[in-house]
């Protein structure tokens, strides 16, 4: 079993990011179950979200404590929040930011094997002209974990966006996914 | 036709809308709650995109609003659903015993949230299970699929025995968590669940009957007896229902009790809901860790699962009640309803009450696998240490 953290603000999609995810590994064929922290959300505060990936059925219902991976949609939370609380040995961090692999490092508590940055808040600006980078996090998810496909998450994408704006995340993704950096640790 | 299942990756609160579109409800009334309000958002969705024929939506000022539309348009022969939670359904509390004394299958969805003060939107049993008294037949969801399947088969139960059904599922652990949930094509559905066929309706004019009539002291006492014989028959029913649910579709639920690797077990996890997902995760855990354990999942608290509970308490050594409630000045609701059961009978097993997740606290593998430490020691010294546990209390 995969356990996927996602770390967002209350209104950046951290909880639609978890979901799509889980419906692209859905895609695959894989067992999938994804769940907001169960919170009392606001907009702008620290919010959490995830997502878990087996290839049999998912029968725990708890919250997750050590994940595998960890997705940061808002750069500033690496000044507030210890996002590689509980992260495995072994474990991805995914964070979008515009700052260098240095500068994240010293930031982060615990040193992951695998460190994968975009900067996703240009991308979504670029392409969607807002800066919602849920779907834009998903193209560096399925380039650093490989977890999924890039065509699996354009898939799910277009299932919770239709028309133009689903068309419009799908190629956010895809630039996400182009312009992810990764670094093994 | 073949049985192909629609997958789809929907939260809780979507199998519940999607299930009572399935079962072509005719009226819903509601009133919005967290963690309830997205089975009715869902349901309204399906009506203004026209994905429903046939539905009557009746926005109320209340919950106690939302039951006696229920209760009107049931007794108008419809077939009548709603949702609630916690504080929700403490003010339908009156107008619950007048949809089962009137003999009305109203089927409700309850989110299982915390009592407030102090305010919660956690999960927490005590709300529906404080409604053990209603006259209302109960179903706890493990997971979404159960939370689909089982508005599906109440309708079916409900109608048969004429008594109101409530589906229970667990606030955000089920009703805001995505999984897969296979769907049943409609055609399938409507072969399992045809129309609705009341023995009596308020709109059949050439039949004129009175409903909410006075019951004298010479007549009520057999009421409340007809309705306890229906309890009783609803046993049958919810077998075969089950049953033929699982024929048809793959998942039987004939069993009033799940029983998970219970067969060879020294004790057993008993529980309602959600958190017995996590307890057979733990079983398979503690199995390869050589403890001889199984779990036990009541999926009808009412009726209550008499003869199963029997059954199984013959055969084990210990069993660990595992509560999220509790009634203040006893013990866990469904400790109680197990103890009381089986003192009558020659199956006394040790039997201890752990009170667990609060109000949503977490409750872990980790934490079932202390408590089999516990009760291992339980069972080697033949007694308890204590009947009721506070399992997670900061100290």
């Amino acid at each position: 079993m995969i356990e996927i953290r996602f770390h967002g603000r209350g209104g950046q999609g951290a909880v639609t990011a978890a979901n799509i995810l889980a419906s692209a590994a859905f895609l695959e064929g894989k067992y999938v179950q994804a769940f907001p922290f169960f919170g009392v959300e606001r907009r702008g505060a620290p919010v959490t979200a995830f997502t878990r990936i087996d290839e049999k059925p998912i029968r725990i219902k708890t919250q997750i404590y050590e994940p595998d991976v960890v997705v940061v949609l808002d750069p500033s939370l690496l000044d507030t929040v210890d996002v590689t609380t509980g992260l495995k040995d072994g474990g991805i961090v995914i964070i979008n930011t515009e700052k260098s692999k240095e500068e994240v490092l010293e930031k982060l508590k615990k040193k992951p094997a695998k460190l994968a940055l975009v900067d996703a808040t240009t991308i979504a600006l670029e392409v969607l002209g807002l800066p919602i980078t849920n779907t834009a996090i998903l193209g560096a998810v399925a380039k650093a974990t490989g977890v999924v496909t890039l065509e699996h998450v354009q898939k799910a994408i277009q299932e919770v966006f239709s028309g133009a704006l689903g068309e419009k995340n799908a190629k956010t993704a895809a630039e996400a996914f182009k312009k992810t950096v990764t670094y093994e640790l | 036709m073949e049985y192909k299942p629609i997958k789809k990756v929907i939260s809780g609160n979507y199998a519940a809308a999607y299930a009572a579109r399935d079962a072509r409800v005719e009226v819903v009334a509601a009133y919005p709650i967290t963690p309830q309000t997205s089975i009715i958002e869902k349901i309204s969705e399906f009506l203004a995109n026209g994905e429903v024929e046939n539905l009557q939506y009746v926005p109320v000022e209340s919950e106690h609003s939302a039951m006696a539309a229920c209760i009107g348009a049931s007794a108008a022969g419809a077939r009548a659903f709603t949702a609630t939670s916690a504080q929700g359904l403490a003010l339908m509390h009156e107008m619950l015993h007048w949809a089962s004394g009137a003999r009305l299958p109203v089927v409700m969805v309850n989110v299982n949230r915390a009592m407030a003060p102090p305010w919660s939107v956690w999960d927490d049993q005590t709300d529906s299970l404080a409604q053990r008294d209603t006259g209302w037949m109960q179903f706890y969801a493990e997971n979404n699929q159960e939370v689909y399947d089982g508005v599906i088969m109440a309708f079916k139960v409900a109608e048969t025995v004429n008594l109101p059904a409530m589906i229970v599922e667990s606030a955000f652990i089920l009703s805001h968590t995505y999984d897969i949930v296979e769907m049943i094509p409609q055609e399938l559905v409507d072969e399992f669940l045809p129309p609705r066929k009341p023995l009596y309706t308020l709109t059949d004019f050439d039949n004129p009957i009175a409903v909410g009539a006075l019951g004298t002291p010479a007549d009520y006492y057999e009421f409340r007896y007809k309705i306890e014989k229906s309890m009783e028959e609803a046993r049958e029913v919810i077998h075969k229902v089950g049953k033929e649910f699982g024929e048809r579709f793959g998942r039987d639920y004939s069993q009033m009790i799940e029983l998970y690797r219970t067969e060879d077990a020294d004790f057993v996890f008993m529980g309602l809901g959600s958190l017995m997902g996590t307890v057979k995760q733990a079983v398979d855990v503690l199995r390869s860790e050589g403890y001889k354990v199984g779990a036990a999942k009541v999926r009808w608290f009412r009726p209550f699962p008499k003869e199963e509970l029997y059954e199984l308490a013959k055969n084990v050594e210990g069993i660990a009640v595992l509560d999220r409630n509790f009634s203040f000045g006893q013990e866990g609701i469904l400790f109680n309803e197990a103890k009381g059961v089986l003192y009558n009978t020659d199956a006394h097993p040790l039997i201890k009450n752990y009170i667990v997740g609060l109000g949503g606290r977490d409750f872990t593998v980790s934490d079932v696998k202390k408590i089999a430490e516990n009760m291992k020691g339980i069972i080697e010294a033949k007694k308890l240490d204590r009947e009721v546990e506070w399992y997670h209390l900061k100290r």
